[in-house]
């Protein structure tokens, strides 16, 4: 590996990271087992198409030598089954560098779930980065699912670009890991791009997730939504900082921007920083953030019904994750993801 | 037969003493109205017989049955059989009136089947929109709404004792009337009793009490038959308070 100087949290956007425990002498250069389905005529073995233009430390570690799965679909065409690729990192002390790229062509349209698995004696670390780029009118959809062992560290980087009129919709659902950080950017770079992202998190034990978002406006009339939702338990934690640049040509543009933590416990703890940058006055744009405990009111509520307190706590954090399991992509997963978030709730289904 | 008893109950809340030893016996099929001055009060006795959190028991007891309704936890209450109706219904985002009530069934090792049905049936009594199941509890609903769900939940599950914290709050006279007249059903239909806390007589249109009770600077200061409602409507708390 070559020589690199990892940052500190004195950087602003390492800040309450646990950047300082990683130790890279650690881990030997390895491979993650990756399995794609559902991709026929659209795989190809060509490398990264290398559009990121502001990649960090870890991205460039990844780019030395990745494991490219590139998705690239052709002008109008709506690839017809939902691509799955699966990571599987088998063996501790080692490196893992996936790289997917989905290149959709013109009005074409994708659907792409990303699963990250380890069993919790795996001690190792995952650089994965994606790149998306959305060409005029195109539509893709992608969703990660960390499924990481206790001991797995993940550092990653997600990067989609959007030309005129193209939709991305960028879905994260992190239950595994010990310290999983994403930093997760969108480009809007034609008029009447579009992006969504939306984030499910949730941390037990000595846990941490870690996301980092950017909503980058560059062209008039583009629209971005962003819904990050989080939970911390134990002594688990989270952060969240987010910026939306809005730049002085990109009129008439929306972005939104909302972050929501629930703390199920005293000794766990979460971070939530949004950040506005407006060049220009005509835009509509919003930003929320809340961090805090399961409203006493609603807890009273429910247990003046009847329901016995560990049911009306289930109650409320599947209702607070409501609306976020709403907007996730119809997928075999999401049965996973549901009993995922009960078995941290330590309660019956 | 069911019996609540409260035995000179006194309530502190952040340090202030509220409920200064209110005496009140309700049995099944009775309807008990407690009626008083702004801050005479009237919630906090409703609080503290449902054991929310911040309403400090001071002295007193409370029974339900005999058995020892200040020992035991919130939902143990509800279990047992009490219901409280509230004055300003919480909104759950996120959360289903079928996965409350269904929850709250199981609870009590009651499976009502069809549950849907049960709600539906009842729904349709009161004439709670239907839509308004399939929603959030309380999430966006008018007054009326919230009050009519309110009513539904207590009607599904049935509690010994009803308690309806000012009921005739911030809902039309087409919700009051529905709701009034579901829990004056339930008093003949599953001998339903009752202790309804209210300012004004218009409730009573519906609900008829069977005693009327005054509440004034945390005591039972009067208690009549329903003809000291009409007194109040009269002459108003001056005399009282």
């Amino acid at each position: 590996m070559t020589a690199l100087t990892l940052p500190t949290i004195d950087e602003e956007i390492w800040r309450y990271s646990r950047i300082n425990e990683l130790d890279l002498l650690r881990y030997r250069d390895g491979k993650a087992e990756t399995v794609v389905t559902g991709a026929d005529g659209i795989q190809k073995g060509a490398p990264g198409i290398a559009m990121m233009s502001d990649p960090d430390v870890f991205a460039t570690i990844n780019g030395e030598s990745p494991q490219v799965t590139a998705l690239t679909t052709p002008i109008g065409g709506a690839h017809p089954t939902m691509v799955t690729v699966t990571h599987r990192i088998t063996e501790s002390g080692v490196i893992a560098r996936p790289r997917l790229v989905i290149d959709a062509a013109e009005n074409s349209e994708i659907v792409v779930v990303e699963r990250f698995i380890s069993d919790d004696d795996i001690d190792s670390l995952v650089l994965p980065v994606l790149e998306v780029h959305a060409a005029q009118a195109a539509r893709v959809t992608y969703l990660v699912v960390n499924e990481l062992g206790l001991k797995t560290w993940q550092i990653g980087h997600q990067m989609a670009v959007g030309e005129r009129d193209s939709t991305v919709r960028l879905f994260t659902v992190a239950l595994g890991g010990d310290y999983a950080r994403m930093r997760a950017e969108v480009r809007l770079v034609g008029q009447g791009a579009s992006a969504e992202q939306t984030a499910l998190y949730f941390a037990d034990g000595n846990q941490m997730h870690d996301f980092r978002t950017l909503q980058v406006h560059e062209a008039p009339r583009t629209h971005s939504d962003l819904l990050f939702k989080g939970a911390v338990k134990d002594t688990a934690k989270s952060v969240y900082t987010g910026l939306i640049r809005i730049a002085e040509n990109a009129g008439k543009s929306e972005a939104f921007q909302t972050n929501r933590n629930l703390t199920l416990s005293s000794g766990a703890w979460a971070e939530s920083v949004p950040n506005l940058e407006i060049e220009t006055n005509d835009v509509k744009c919003s930003h929320a953030s809340t961090v805090g405990p399961i409203d006493d009111e609603q807890r009273f509520y429910l247990e003046s019904r009847g329901v016995p307190p560990e049911v009306a706590e289930r109650l409320v954090v599947f209702g607070f994750f409501e609306d976020v399991i709403a907007r996730l992509p119809e997928s075999a997963l999401l049965a996973d993801v549901r009993k995922g978030v009960i078995e941290k709730l330590g309660v019956r289904a | 037969m069911s019996v609540l008893e409260i035995r000179d109950l006194a309530v502190s809340v952040a340090g202030n003493q509220i409920l200064n030893g209110v005496t009140l016996t309700i049995r099944s099929g009775e309807v008990h109205a407690v009626m008083g001055p702004n801050g005479a009060g009237k919630s906090t006795l409703s609080a503290a017989i449902m054991g929310k959190p911040g309403y400090q028991v001071t002295a007193g007891t409370v029974t339900l049955d005999g058995a020892d309704v200040l020992a035991m936890r919130t939902w143990q209450r509800a279990v047992a059989g009490l219901h409280l109706v509230m004055q300003y219904p919480t909104e759950v985002p996120g959360v289903m009136l079928q996965e409350v009530l269904s929850e709250a069934l199981a609870a009590r090792g009651a499976t009502k089947k069809p549950l849907d049905d049960l709600i539906e049936a009842e729904a349709e009594r009161i004439h709670f929109d239907r839509e308004l199941v399939r929603r959030a509890v309380n999430v966006d609903f008018s007054g009326g709404e919230k009050k009519r769900n309110e009513t539904l939940q207590m009607a599904v599950l049935q509690p010994k004792i009803a308690i309806l914290d000012e009921l005739d709050s911030g809902l039309d006279i087409d919700a009051l009337r529905d709701c009034t007249k579901r829990v004056e059903d339930a008093t003949k239909e599953t001998n339903l009793g009752v202790l309804v806390i209210t300012h004004y007589s218009k409730l009573f249109d519906e609900l008829k009490p069977d005693f009327v009770h005054i509440l004034a600077k945390g005591k039972i200061v009067k208690s009549g038959g329903p003809e000291l409602a009409d007194v109040l409507e009269r002459d108003g708390y001056a005399a009282f308070a």
